[in-house]
């Protein structure tokens, strides 16, 4: 197919590559450095999408971030990428676009329907429309509006793509490379500051690339291409292109996302698709330069109307004629900067200024050009439907509200151009607020509250001698805070045609009789009408006129409407817009992708995994694995078909019959070490540590100031100032976040250092009647007799040449061993255990068989531990001194933890001894009482017991210290189970601790 | 994301450091009889202010030290930090 709307001889596109693409499904041709908007404006093709409430055809109206219709699907390899501009996506070879918001086509769309049922989609139709009656909500206004909204259907499968962050730090970081950001950014790095310079196209230099400007004898495309060669050579300067910077956060910190390979037809494995900045710069100039301002009139929504400033963009940087019968209908001198491209390029445009005599340099040249200009007339309304055909055009009276001479003329784009505005949104975003400039009609950032300054015509500045002379002077300024290397550069002279001054006029009147829409929000079709409605329903702040009518709320945040839908509501209350105000800027400015912000942290990938030294070995004996904090244990050990409750019943019971060993690595362990360390511990646990021997452990529980238990473990004293604690695997962090706090703010005189040494040792729990006898096997050098070596003992032993730390504590209420040697050593210990281990019938364990054996002791655990027990709960009020204070202390004679029926646990057992109690079971007197049935807790942990072969449970009930021999009955709404259960002791199996002591 | 000073290591990221409340709030003594009163509001009674405040900072992924910052509730801004034994102004 032909270009017919490509020019031959100017442009920036690689004529040399041509490029095919698909847009719904038809192929078309463009250059190299085209965009899917340019490739598609030089085919002729217009309509791209339709809109979000109307459906009404949409073209497109920009040429950058500022779009707010052509909104389009990516897709390629079967993944779908919604909600991209089609004035950003760069074509590349393969590329399949198409359009959204429409059904079943774009050329034929049902929901257009809608445009003739606008009764029913006035501002807050949200709110009202489908209100009546209920029972359509689901059947009929539900799916309808489901299949009408949105920009596109996002993938639902995994992203295959790989999304990167980046943390950078520099001196000064610049948002955008237009003329303030190219001459700042040259000023300051020659001053020697380190320099970030960001673009988001792909091309530097912004609005120098179509300007008819010259800066220092050269056009300002090749000043801007000149400056940022150099720039690029500098070690002190990162350039970025294809990059935004969308959010202004605290502290100085911007967040960038670079698009790094959107527009490369296929991804290398390895090359991420975007990156994430995260930039704490020291000081940030903000150079996003000014959007220009759309005027407002009857279908000024139709394809065909789009900015004037983009229609001259697409001739100087793409090449292509957005129409061949131009309208311009300007309120200033930008439209005959487009007109003058038009002209230069063969084609007449017809110019409608709507000032009376306006003259300037631009003016003259424009009639000298032979360009035809009507003075004091508008645009009254566009005709066509898919495409501007003609447009109806008036003259307009002196006072701005009469229209005459109105007759239709026939054109193929209108290029408006109602001034321009400062684009502020990432001073805005900064705390910045903002003020109303009325020589330009628009908001300009006003005060810093954080370390930015805004320059160019983001800052108001219209001229480029006072864009470049501004720039240059703050890039200096700024950089010179920082380096003090007091170099400056010489700022170049600069020649530009001058401009006079804009009409404020801005919104057309409608003729007599006539109710066309007039748009002021294009993305999410608000109109005039709808403003006005909500003001006569009595909205006046904007914030909630925004809300009411969604003006601005869609994916452009309202880059082309703000300031109109803020003049509109000026008008009608009588008030001039800084009375008004303007909403907030959130960031992001642009839409960023959700892969951008997760980044590489997904799947597996989302946190950490740590795995013990003995991971491999479990991996071969088909451990099944379960996640603990961020560690993986094994759960069980599979063998054959087993299931989890096989395996884990023939591992706990291979425990009280024989001997099992189970990796206990992932334990918390801190060094307490100091002259004052016994002093501190005895603060920071319940019980008493001022006279634990050398050489013993003891087990200890420590309270959080409001009394609630914080953690449990047994801590050992290797030598008199030198105490190995250990913490439960997740409170392991809190823990030591917690002593550190006591140390170094409460009791700072205390002389002691805790550091965590969990990733130092690996721990192997050897349990079981035939334990002794295998730790005489694997030390025999060491006498390790019930006397040499009791309960609570502990002693440093010798394991075929590796030194090993023996601890005879239990958790399984067996006769039990904790060794630990050095993390490195941790398989070999291991290793030697099985093997010796296998005449002693030994069997390792996981967690699932770790939890039984505990459960049927009474052994409390994190389950319990909850966060919302005291020890008198978990019946650890034994270990509570009376005669000492300690942390939490204070807290247990609160009324509420002193009452008489205060919960305790107990253990419960199924009447039928065959139903097993699902976990968080309410336990009840009657399990038909009225609603909501009065609970007396729950269960916490339930096991099978093999010890006794029936399952058995733990519970916190009221009064559970006098419930012991009650029938009652367990409930689970959520696995519908009523189960006929005794209270029993909370030590169900050997509940005088002869087994520990043997 | 804040920027914070921390006295031992220097300016850091806020994600390396946990957040531990008001840096005013004096544990009452060990072992000294005090009212339910006193004690509750030691334990639960915190100030919610708009403006300086001067609050505790743990630099866990960092020196593991506590610190003092002193900031602005509303804006963020940091005016000073000290370490933890330190005389605040
Ligand atoms: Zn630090």
């Amino acid at each position: 197919m032909s270009q017919d709307f490509r020019l031959d001889n100017i442009g920036m596109v690689n004529r040399k590559k041509k490029i095919s693409f698909t847009f719904n499904g038809k192929k078309y041709f463009g250059y190299e450095g085209d965009t899917i908007a340019s490739a598609l404006i030089a085919n002729g093709v217009h309509l791209v999408g339709r809109s979000f409430k109307y459906h009404r055809p949409r073209g497109f109206f920009g040429v950058g971030v500022d779009e707010p219709y052509a909104i389009l699907q990516l897709e390629r390899n079967n993944e779908r990428d919604p909600n991209i501009r089609a004035t950003e996506q760069e074509i590349f070879e393969g590329l399949e676009v198409k359009s959204v918001n429409c059904w079943p086509s774009v050329n034929f769309d049902i929901g257009a329907i809608n445009n003739f049922l606008k009764m029913f989609f006035p501002a807050g139709f949200y709110y009202k429309t489908f209100m009546w009656p209920p029972s359509f909500w689901y059947k009929i206004y539900e799916p309808f509006i489901r299949m009408a909204a949105g920009f596109g259907e996002a993938s639902i499968k995994h992203d295959k793509e790989r999304y990167e962050h980046k943390y950078e730090y520099c001196d000064l970081l610049i948002t955008g490379s237009g003329p303030s950001g190219l001459a700042s950014a040259y000023a300051a790095a020659k001053n020697g500051a380190r320099v970030i310079l960001a673009e988001d196209k792909p091309r530097y230099g912004g609005s120098l690339l179509s300007s008819d400007v010259n800066i220092g004898n050269q056009t300002g495309a090749e000043w801007s291409e000149k400056i940022i060669t150099e720039l690029k050579s500098m070690s002190n300067v990162i350039v970025k292109n294809r990059s935004q910077v969308f959010g202004y956060y605290d502290h100085n910190m911007l967040v960038m996302s670079e698009r790094i390979s959107d527009h490369l037809p296929k991804t290398q494995k390895y090359l991420p698709k975007q990156r994430l900045w995260y930039i704490r710069a020291k000081e940030v100039l903000i150079s996003s330069g000014s959007i220009e301002r759309p005027l407002v009139f009857g279908n000024n929504d139709t394809p065909g109307v789009m900015l004037s400033s983009a229609a001259k963009e697409y001739i100087k940087v793409y090449g292509v004629l957005v129409g061949k019968k131009p309208l311009i209908f300007t309120n200033n001198d930008s439209g005959y900067e487009t007109a003058i491209e038009f002209k230069k390029n063969g084609v007449n445009p017809l110019i409608l200024d709507t000032r009376k005599e306006p003259s300037s340099d631009i003016i003259t040249e424009a009639k000298n050009l032979g360009i035809e200009i009507k003075y004091s007339y508008v645009v009254v309304a566009a005709k066509g439907y898919k495409k501007v055909k003609s447009a109806d055009i008036a003259k307009i009276s002196d006072n701005k509200k009469d229209l005459s001479n109105i007759e239709n003329i026939e054109c193929d784009c209108i290029c408006v151009s109602g001034f321009w505005t400062p684009s502020i949104h990432l001073a805005s975003q900064s705390g910045n607020k903002s003020e109303f400039n009325e020589k330009i009609d628009a908001f300009i950032p006003k005060k810093s509250k954080q370390k930015e300054n805004t320059i160019g015509s983001a800052n108001g500045k219209f001229t480029l001698e006072e864009t470049i002379n501004e720039a240059f002077n703050k890039g200096y300024e700024v950089s010179n805070k920082i380096t003090e290397n007091n170099n400056k550069v010489s700022i170049p002279t600069v020649v530009e045609k001058k401009s006079s001054e804009h009409d404020k006029f801005w919104c057309v009147p409608l003729p007599k009789g006539k109710s066309y829409k007039r748009f002021l929000d294009f993305q999410n079709d608000v109109a005039v009408t709808d403003i006005e409605l909500a003001l006569r329903e009595g909205f006046r702040s904007i914030e909630h006129v925004k809300r009411y009518t969604t003006l601005g709320m869609a994916t452009d945040q309202g880059k082309t409407s703000n300031l109109n839908g803020l003049q509109l509501v000026s008008d009608i209350e009588n008030k001039v817009v800084p009375q008004v105000g303007h909403t907030t800027f959130r960031p992001p400015y642009t839409p960023v992708s959700i892969g951008a912000i997760v980044g590489r942290e997904v799947g597996k990938h989302s946190k950490p995994t740590r795995k013990s030294p003995m991971h491999e070995w479990h991996e071969k004996n088909n451990a099944v694995f379960v996640d603990a904090g961020v560690w993986l244990r094994p759960r069980y050990y599979k063998q054959g078909n087993e299931t989890l409750f096989e395996a884990s019943k023939r591992e706990a019971k291979n425990v009280r019959k024989n001997v099992g060993v189970c990796d206990v690595t992932t334990l918390g362990k801190i060094d307490v070490k100091g002259p004052d360390a016994a002093e501190f511990l005895n603060r920071v646990y319940t019980n008493a540590w001022l006279k634990l021997p050398v050489g013993k452990a003891r087990y200890g529980v420590m309270l959080r100031e409001d009394g609630i238990v914080m953690d449990d473990g047994t801590t050992t004293r290797i030598s008199e100032n030198h105490y190995h604690m250990t913490t439960t695997t997740a409170q392991a962090a809190n823990v030591l976040s917690h002593l550190e706090y006591y140390l170094q703010l409460v009791w700072p005189e205390l002389n002691v250092n805790v550091v965590s040494t969990t990733e130092q040792w690996a721990g192997a729990a050897i349990a079981g009647p035939n334990s002794r006898a295998l730790l005489m096997k694997l030390f025999p050098n060491t006498d390790v007799s019930n006397e040499a070596l009791p309960f609570m003992g502990y002693k440093e032993a010798d394991l075929f040449g590796i030194p090993a730390k023996i601890y005879r504590i239990s958790f399984s209420g067996e006769l039990a061993y904790e060794v630990n040697v050095e993390s490195d050593y941790g398989n070999f210990m291991w290793e030697k255990i099985i093997e010796v281990g296998k005449e002693f019938q030994i069997q390792a364990y996981g967690t699932e068989a770790l939890s039984t054996l505990r459960i049927e002791m009474g052994h409390v655990a994190g389950s319990e531990l909850d966060g919302r027990t005291i020890p008198h709960d978990t019946s650890l009020e034994g270990l509570v001194s009376k005669k000492k204070d300690f942390i939490g202390k204070r807290s247990l004679s609160r009324s509420a933890f002193t009452k008489p029926d205060r919960e305790k646990i107990v253990g419960v057992v199924p009447l039928d001894k065959t139903t097993s109690i699902p976990e968080g079971s309410y336990i009840v007197k009657d399990p038909k009482a009225k609603l909501p049935n009065p609970k007396l807790g729950h269960v916490s942990a339930s096991c099978w017991s093999v010890e006794y072969d029936n399952p058995f449970s733990l519970a916190i009930i009221k009064d559970g210290k006098n419930m012991i021999g009650q029938k009652l009955f367990a409930m689970s709404p959520l696995k519908n189970k009523t189960i006929p259960v005794e209270i029993v002791s909370s030590h169900y199996v050997d509940p005088e601790g002869k087994r520990v002591r043997a | 994301m804040l920027y914070i000073f921390c006295p031992h290591c220097g300016s850091r990221s806020q994600n390396e450091f946990a957040y531990g409340g008001d840096a005013t709030v004096k544990r009452p003594e060990l072992n000294k009889e005090i009212s339910d009163q006193e004690w509750n509001n030691f334990v639960y009674l915190r100030k919610s202010p708009r403006g300086k405040h001067l609050e505790l900072w743990h630099h866990i992924s960092g020196c593991r030290q506590w610190i003092k910052v002193e900031r602005d509730t509303s804006t963020h801004e940091i005016f000073k930090t000290y370490k933890a034994d330190e005389l605040t102004e």
